[in-house]
C-alpha cells in the first residue's frame, strides 16, 4: 500500500514537473510545480513525517500563489493573452536535466543500501530535527526570530509610503506621524527619495522591537 | 474530554453536519439582510429565511455561463476550491468527543488547508480571463498576506499553552479555563481570520460591488452555487475550529459533548454572520496594514505572555 502510495505520488511529482515546461499559460506552469511540490510533501507522509510533510505543502502552495503573482507581472505579454513558452537553453538543459535525473536514478538502484538497525523512533520528526540541528537547535531558533523581525521591519520601512503617498489619511488604529510635505504634490512621486520625511524611519521601530520579544 | 479518531465512514455525517451548518448561516445571512434584493441585485419575493432555499433551486436552473478563452481546468479548480478546503478543514475539528481525522498535527493541517485558498480564489479569478474576477483575485492574494500571519501566530497560542499541535490535545488542556478567557487577542484574531477565509465583511473586497461582484462576476449557475457555499462552509469550519482551540471545544453541564460543539460553532457563526453588515468593507492594503502594524505585534505579545504563563507554571 505504501509503496504504491509512494509511487503514484512519485509519478504525480515527476509529470507535474515536466508539466511546468508544456503547458503555455504562466497560470498553469506555476500551479503545475505547486503540484509537484504537494506530491513532494505528501510523500513526506509516508515517512511518518507529519509535520514536515505538513508545512511543505503549506509553504510550497504560498509560495506558488506568490510566485503567480510575480511570474504575471514580469511576463512578455502582462495580462497572459498570449501563449508563452517556458523553454530556454533547448539543448542544453534537456541534456543537463535528463543525465542528472538518470544519474540519480541509477544511484538508487546501484548503492548497496544498508540494512535497518534499531527501530522507528515514537517522534520521527524530532529524531529528524536533532540529527540535523543538534547542538545547533538553538541558535536555529534565535535565527528565526531575527529573520522575522527583519522580515517585517524591511516591509514596514519599504511600504511607509501608502499608494497616495502623503495624502493617505493616518489614524486608523496605528499612530504614524508623517513628516513634512516639501513640495511633494501628493503620491504621484512614489520614487522619491524619503529625505526630509521625518516619522518615516521610527515607525518601523514598534512592530519589530515587539517581534524580537518573542 | 478527550478526543479520538472517528472511523472512515465518519466523513460522509460530518460533510452532511458542515453543509447544514453552511445553510444555517446562509438562512441567518437571509434573516439579517433587510433589503428586498437577493444576491444578484434581483427582487426575491417569499419570506426571507427561505431566501437561500429557493436561491439554491434558481442556480441549480440557471444555466452556466462560459466567457471567451477561459482556463477552463483552472476555473474548475478555482471554483470547487474554497467548498474541498472547507471540508478538509472539517476534517480536523472535533465535534465533542469525536473527530473524522485524529492527526498528530491537526492545527498545521489546519493552516496548510486555508492556505490552498490563496491558490483557489486567485485562481477563480483567473481561470475565466475576464477582467473583474481577476482584480477579485489579486484583491483576495494581497489580503491574505495580510491576515495569514496573524492568524499562524493565533493557531500557535493555543498550541504552545497545550504542548502539542494535535487538536484534541488542546480540547483537552482546556479542562477548568477555556483559552478564549486568557488569550483574548489571539481569539478575536482568529475570528478575524475566519471571516478573512470566508471572504465575508470587512474583507469582502475580493466580491466586491466596486468590481462587480469581483471572482464571483462570471459564475453563474452550479458555479455560483458551489462558491457561495464554499464561502458559507468555511465560515462554518472555521467557527468549529475557533471553538476546538478557544471555547472549550465540547466542555459544557448537562448537555452530551457533541451538541455543545454544535451550539458553541453556531453561536460564533451567528456572530460572524451578524457582523457582516456592521463594519465596512477594507481595501487590501488597508487589511494589509491593520494586520502587519496592528494585529501581528498584538498576537506576537499575546504568544509571549502565553509562553511565559506556560513556562512559568513548568
Amino acid at each position: 500500500m505504501q509503496i504504491a502510495l509512494f509511487c503514484v505520488l512519485a509519478v504525480v511529482a515527476v509529470v507535474s514537473g515536466a508539466a511546468v515546461f508544456v503547458v503555455d499559460s504562466m497560470a498553469r506552469a506555476t500551479y503545475a510545480l505547486a503540484l509537484s511540490f504537494v506530491a513532494v510533501g505528501a510523500s513526506l507522509l509516508l515517512l511518518d513525517l507529519a509535520y514536515l510533510g505538513v508545512v511543505t505543502i503549506l509553504m510550497m502552495v504560498m509560495e506558488m500563489a506568490i510566485m503567480a503573482v510575480f511570474m504575471i507581472m514580469f511576463m512578455m505579454n502582462p495580462a497572459g493573452l498570449m501563449p508563452m513558452s517556458m523553454l530556454h537553453n533547448r539543448r542544453g538543459a534537456p541534456a543537463i536535466s535528463g543525465g542528472i535525473f538518470l544519474a540519480l536514478g541509477a544511484l538508487v538502484l546501484l548503492v548497496p543500501w544498508p540494512e535497518r538497525r534499531g527501530t522507528v523512533p515514537a517522534d520521527p520528526t524530532r529524531a529528524v530535527g536533532e540529527a540535523i540541528m543538534g547542538s545547533k537547535m538553538l541558535v536555529m531558533i534565535g535565527v528565526s526570530a531575527v529573520l522575522f523581525t527583519t522580515i517585517v521591519a524591511a516591509l514596514v520601512l519599504a511600504t511607509s509610503r501608502g499608494r497616495y503617498g502623503d495624502d493617505e489619511p493616518a489614524g486608523y488604529g496605528h499612530g504614524e506621524s508623517h513628516g513634512p510635505h516639501n513640495g511633494h504634490g501628493g503620491g504621484h512621486d512614489a520614487h522619491a527619495g524619503h529625505g526630509g520625511h521625518g516619522g518615516h524611519g521610527t515607525h518601523a521601530a514598534p512592530p519589530a522591537a515587539e517581534g524580537s520579544g518573542t | 474530554m478527550t478526543v479520538t479518531g472517528a472511523p472512515m465512514w465518519a466523513v460522509v455525517p460530518a460533510a452532511a453536519v458542515l453543509l447544514v451548518m453552511a445553510l444555517a448561516a446562509a438562512v441567518l445571512d437571509a434573516v439579517f439582510d433587510t433589503a428586498a434584493a437577493g444576491g444578484g441585485g434581483t427582487a426575491v419575493h417569499g419570506r426571507r429565511w427561505s431566501r437561500p432555499l429557493v436561491e439554491v433551486a434558481r442556480l441549480m436552473r440557471q444555466r452556466g455561463r462560459t466567457t471567451v478563452e477561459p482556463d477552463r481546468l483552472l476555473w474548475r479548480i478555482g471554483t470547487a476550491g474554497p467548498l474541498v478546503a472547507a471540508l478538509l478543514m472539517a476534517a480536523v475539528v472535533p465535534v465533542g468527543g469525536t473527530v473524522v481525522a485524529d492527526l498528530p498535527v491537526g492545527i498545521v493541517w489546519f493552516n496548510a488547508v486555508d492556505v490552498t485558498l490563496w491558490a483557489a480564489v486567485w485562481l477563480a479569478g483567473w481561470g475565466p480571463n475576464s477582467v473583474y474576477p481577476l482584480i477579485g483575485g489579486y484583491r483576495f492574494v494581497a489580503q491574505a498576506l495580510g491576515y495569514e500571519l496573524p492568524l499562524m501566530f493565533a493557531l500557535t497560542a493555543p498550541a504552545v499553552a497545550a504542548g502539542s499541535l494535535s487538536v484534541g490535545e488542546v480540547v483537552r488542556a482546556q479542562q477548568g479555563l477555556w483559552f478564549a478567557v486568557w488569550m483574548p487577542v489571539a481569539f478575536v484574531v482568529f475570528l478575524g481570520a475566519v471571516a478573512a477565509l470566508g471572504v465575508w465583511g470587512p474583507f469582502s473586497s475580493p466580491v466586491g460591488r466596486d468590481a462587480a461582484g469581483g471572482v464571483l462576476a462570471e459564475a453563474a449557475g452550479v458555479d455560483r452555487l458551489l462558491l457561495l457555499t464554499g464561502r458559507y462552509a468555511l465560515l462554518a469550519a472555521g467557527s468549529g475550529m475557533a471553538v476546538a482551540l478557544f471555547l472549550g471545544g465540547g466542555a459544557g453541564p448537562w448537555l452530551p459533548g457533541w451538541a455543545w460543539s454544535l451550539l458553541k460553532t453556531l453561536a460564533v457563526l451567528a456572530a460572524l454572520v451578524a457582523l457582516r453588515r456592521r463594519l465596512p468593507v477594507l481595501r487590501p492594503e488597508r487589511i494589509v496594514r491593520l494586520g502587519w502594524l496592528v494585529a501581528l505585534p498584538a498576537v506576537l505579545l499575546q504568544l509571549l505572555v502565553v509562553s511565559a504563563v506556560v513556562v512559568a507554571k513548568g
